[in-house]
């Protein structure tokens, strides 16, 4: 670890070089995955490669970055929920995961929303464009009932056009009787 | 039916506003949107246009959320022009150039950068960082500040 430290803290001395000069100072992050991208920073006819990180506890404690890193939004994100076959009603785990769901949206401000609901391919076409749209609108009044202004959400029903698991006509897919919540 | 469907699809793809890059989802202490030449007091969920510079006082800090999922979020004391931003988010091609003329920066890569390494730069006065699928955090100190 000391090595990578080592390695970033060269590049800063390049960067301070210039005499009575501004002071930058890059630091490449973890993502919380752990996985870390690259930044490549060009400065004059120099270029160097930043691909470690930094151990997250030394940047965390690091005063003048912890106000920048407390004031990134959360990332956006997509839930799935899951339907009883021919219904708008969440299947028993769903409506577990979505009093989670709805926990962490309460932490969101100003989300975003939009709410796409999809059905299996049972049924005609038209039946299934209600319902994926009649399943949409019910996840939609749950957000509304938390607080969530009705004009940051969005609904769309896409029927059976658009199936996670792709089946033949009149197939009973679990998986692709589902709303999409994508949150920004 | 199905044109409604489209156009919500584009507007929420686009962040729900001609012009709207972005929206701000977090601001404390003294926080501006300088807009053509314009300087306006920054609120939680108000939207931003590319050519926006995000301005924060010394006890300023802001949180923005890009149409294509970037995250950029600066400190104190900072001035971060968007220069440039275009997110097609069809095919999520697109261009991200911001500059970082003083204070600190964070920044969390999106989905214009995973389809293409190249599409973010950022710029501080001295460097130009490509960015490729990270986060990262970067800071000026101007002298004598």
């Amino acid at each position: 670890m000391f090595a990578l430290v080592f390695g970033a803290l060269v590049i800063l001395g390049a960067i301070y070089a210039q005499p009575a000069a501004r002071e930058e100072i890059v630091v490449v992050l973890p993502s919380p995955d752990g996985h870390t991208g690259t930044v490549i920073v060009q400065r004059g006819g120099e270029r160097y490669v930043l691909n470690q990180p930094f151990a997250a506890s030394r940047l965390t404690g690091e005063q003048s970055f912890g106000v920048a890193l407390e004031a990134l939004p959360v990332p956006p994100t997509t839930f799935l929920l899951y339907f009883v076959t021919g219904t708008d009603e969440l299947t028993d785990e769903s409506k577990e995961e979505l009093k989670q769901i709805l926990a962490e949206l309460k932490h969101r401000p100003v989300p975003d929303i939009m709410v796409v609901g999809h059905t299996d391919t049972v049924g005609e076409l038209e039946a299934n464009d209600l319902l994926s749209a009649q399943r949409a609108e019910r996840m939609k009044g749950f957000l509304v009932e938390i607080g969530i202004p009705g004009r940051q959400i969005q609904t769309a029903g896409r029927g059976e056009r658009e199936p996670l698991v792709p089946t033949a006509d009149n197939i009973d897919e679990p998986r692709n009787r589902r709303v999409e919540i994508n949150v920004r | 039916m199905r044109w409604t469907l489209l156009v919500g699809l584009l507007c929420f793809a686009a962040g729900a506003g001609a012009g709207e890059v972005g929206q701000i989802k977090a601001a404390k202490g003294a926080v501006f949107l300088e807009r053509q030449g314009q300087r306006l007091p920054a609120t939680v969920g108000m939207p931003v246009q590319e050519s926006d510079s995000l301005i924060t006082g010394a006890d300023g800090s802001a949180g923005v959320t890009f149409s294509d999922n970037s995250l950029l979020s600066v400190g104190p004391g900072s001035v971060l022009a968007i220069e440039r931003y275009a997110f097609d988010s069809t095919t999520h091609s697109g261009q991200f150039e911001a500059s970082l003329k003083k204070g600190t920066l964070a920044v969390v890569s999106g989905k214009m950068v995973k389809h293409s390494p190249d599409a973010m730069r950022v710029r501080t006065p001295s460097a130009i960082m490509g960015v490729r699928g990270t986060e990262f955090v970067v800071k000026v100190i101007e002298p004598g500040s």
